[in-house]
């Protein structure tokens, strides 16, 4: 196979169990999983099925007990630390629930931060971030702190640093779980947008109306996968669907 | 339709025509269209109860058409309407018996009737979604009813996983 006709994201038979206190928590058991380029794929499932320490496997944020992980065809599980945080700067981008933004760094910093650190030019580096603060909305904000914004607007800036360095995947982890209903409308049009464009993402939440942006979406349960779903491209059916629900009666 | 007919009659006279357009721009594009025969319809029965009443006006190119407006046992009506609460949405009762009784007919798993149902609904909820996102903006009525579904069915989504967690433990 080669490198191109490889999926851009490929587990196979990961597992991985916590061991704290008590018995020993099985959060991922037997994955396999391929994310095609150009995908966006939803993992959804109730809270403590595993979806979050399976996309803390995908991003070399947790490593697996077993199994074997291939980012553009190359195997990776194998990677040191060190490596790993070199590729969530570059190939890998990352969203969290609560935006993990660097609290005492501007805004316009946090988003260059993770270009700087790649290696990009300073002059570069300002000119990619003031094109995704535009593009999302954020101008005049470049100089805020992260803590005088609101959650929604946090988040945005959340994704331009994930996205400074155009990594062919984006990992989002419960990205609206702490935003308000118009938080959550917000990221979902985001990610459609780039997921227009191109972008590659993986998203994991127990919102179905943020998994329905998705393409397809894999329901998790238990640390398995119960269901993968493609969702319908074409337009709804006569009277069921989408009309069907909103159809008030008398 | 008729209580809705009432509501906008009792700004004040309007033909058929007249209230479709009504309709139409209260509830915004992503409520299923009315069918204008459907109304003149219903404004035939509501004339016919006592309701409403018309009143032929003569065009000189077109034929007639028929102003209607409220009557005081129409406002009586309509008061009585907006004085009732609405009931509460139903259970899924069809997939409720599907999932109840599948078992002891040997004939569907009950995993897989929850996991097709699941994505009837992610298919219905992702054209939610695009519906929403085709919306006028500014219309917050159509906004709150999309939105309003889209609820709905979370909690559909959420109870189904309910179901799952609770008969995938028996399995």
């Amino acid at each position: 196979m080669s490198e191109s006709d490889a999926p851009l994201l490929r587990a196979e038979g990961l597992v991985k169990t916590h061991h704290g206190e008590g018995a020993p928590a099985h959060a991922v058991r037997g994955v396999d999983l391929r994310v095609r380029r150009g995908e966006f794929v939803a993992v959804t499932g109730p809270s403590g099925a595993g979806k979050s320490t399976l996309l803390h496997l995908l991003g070399g944020l947790q490593r697996p007990d077993e199994g074997s992980i291939r980012l553009d065809g190359e195997r990776a599980d194998g990677w040191s630390e060190a490596r790993w945080a070199v590729e969530r700067r570059r190939r890998i981008g990352i969203v969290f629930q609560f935006f993990n933004l660097v609290s005492d760094l501007s805004v316009a910093d946090n988003v260059e931060l993770p270009a700087l650190l790649a290696g990009v030019p300073p002059k570069k580096a300002r000119v990619a971030r003031r094109e995704l603060l535009a593009e999302l909305g954020l101008e005049g904000k470049e100089r805020s702190m992260p803590g005088e914004l609101s959650g929604g607007e946090q988040q945005r800036v959340a994704l331009a640093r994930a996205l400074v360095n155009h990594p062919p995947l984006l990992l989002a982890d419960e990205p609206a779980g702490s935003l308000d209903s118009r938080g959550t409308r917000e990221v979902m049009r985001l990610l459609s947008r780039f997921h227009q464009r191109g972008q590659t993402i993986l998203l994991v939440t127990h919102d179905a109306r943020l998994a329905s942006a998705a393409d397809r979406v894999i329901s998790f349960f238990d640390g398995r996968i119960a269901d993968d779903a493609t969702l319908d491209a074409g337009p709804p059916p006569r009277r069921a669907g989408a009309s069907g629900v909103l159809e008030l009666r008398d | 339709m008729r209580l809705p007919l009432l509501a906008l009659l009792a700004r004040g006279p309007a033909h058929g025509y007249e209230l479709k357009q009504d309709l139409e721009q209260v509830l915004g594009a992503a409520y299923p269209q009315p069918n204008v025969g459907q109304i003149y319809v219903t404004l035939g029965r509501l004339e016919k109860t006592g309701l409403i009443e018309g009143e032929a006006i003569e065009q000189s190119s077109r034929p007639n058409k028929k102003v209607y407006h409220l009557t005081e046992a129409g406002h009586e009506a309509l008061r009585a309407w907006f004085e009732e609460t609405a009931d509460e949405p139903r259970v899924r009762d069809e997939f409720f018996m599907k999932l109840a009784l599948a078992p002891q007919t040997g004939l569907a798993d009950q995993i897989s009737l929850i996991n097709r149902q699941r994505r009837q609904y992610l298919n219905t909820m992702r054209q939610l979604s695009k519906l929403a996102a085709a919306e006028d903006r500014d219309n917050r009525i159509s906004h709150l009813l999309i939105e309003g579904a889209m609820l709905h069915l979370q909690a559909d989504l959420d109870w189904l996983e309910r179901c799952q967690e609770e008969l995938e433990e028996l399995q």
